[in-house]
């Protein structure tokens, strides 16, 4: 049973839904406090992320940046625009490869559900082939893991 | 129609390059000229062309004639390798929250380690 959904919608949205078994305080939390980050949001095996700034205030900075041992590398930065405290984040990401893409809107809700916690997030990408060149490039949010794989398998 | 092996990794091989998964990502949200192609991405016509050569080769894509236009359109392979790589996309996705599932757990435990 898969917990978790990923779909497109409209022109320019990506809609990721995930259930957790927490409440939606300790996942606000793990997706706001940098050590924590540091732990989940890595993509594919061998790949870690030796800077994590996450200032998690209205026009606080982010700074992600991904390693794999091997010389390859790449990091996103964002802006907070919006925190409501255990409920709902609102920032724009960009990842630098290493020039800038357009900015990811991103809105994510934690909303209790039963004993944990459903977490909706909603990208919003300037245009449908924005839209379309982060899906291929597979690497926004860790998704370089599938990216690694399908290289594998060739 | 069956697929021949060749014609599988032709499909996979043409799926490697992240311009011609963007190519198909964008054909599948609609029929597409090769200048509306080309516009998203920092490449020539030429360059672009090349790529859709790779593609229809696949049998990822269809050309239709139209006039002088030449419009591309997802074939029923590329609609199925467009569904497959978004599944891949998904479990590379599921793989974080499988690790956020265990970060959460360890938060859980701490939290009642400090209480007792």
């Amino acid at each position: 049973m898969s917990k978790m959904t990923l779909k497109t919608e409209g022109e320019t949205h990506v809609v990721v839904t995930r259930r957790f078994a927490a409440s939606p305080e300790a996942v606000y939390r793990a997706h706001t406090d940098p050590k924590l980050i540091q732990q989940w949001l890595l993509g594919p095996e061998g790949w870690t992320m030796p800077v994590c700034i996450n200032d998690a205030r209205p026009g606080g900075k982010i700074r992600y940046e991904w390693k794999n041992g091997k010389g390859n590398g790449f990091h996103v930065t964002g802006e907070y625009l919006e925190l409501q405290p255990h409920s709902r984040i609102v920032h724009v990401e960009r990842m630098h490869l290493p020039d800038p893409t357009p900015d990811n809107h991103i809105e994510t809700r934690f909303d209790a559900d039963g004993a944990g916690t459903l977490m909706t997030m909603r990208m919003t990408l300037p245009d449908a082939q924005t839209r379309a060149a982060m899906l291929a490039t597979g690497m926004e949010r860790g998704m370089e893991a599938s990216y690694v794989r399908l290289e594998n398998m060739l | 129609m069956g697929q021949t092996h060749s014609n599988l990794n032709a499909a996979f091989a043409a799926l490697a390059d992240p311009t011609r998964r963007a190519i198909l990502a964008r054909l599948a949200s609609g029929e597409a000229t090769v200048t509306e192609l080309a516009r998203p991405f920092e490449m020539t016509q030429p360059a672009i062309s090349q790529h859709l050569r790779v593609l229809e080769e696949a049998g990822l894509i269809v050309t239709r004639v139209e006039g002088t236009k030449r419009p591309r359109r997802l074939a029923k392979a590329g609609v199925e390798a467009m569904d497959q790589w978004l599944a891949m996309l998904r479990k590379g996705l599921e793989r974080n929250y499988d690790r956020l599932d265990r970060v959460l757990a360890a938060m859980e435990s701490n939290k009642r380690g400090e209480k007792r």
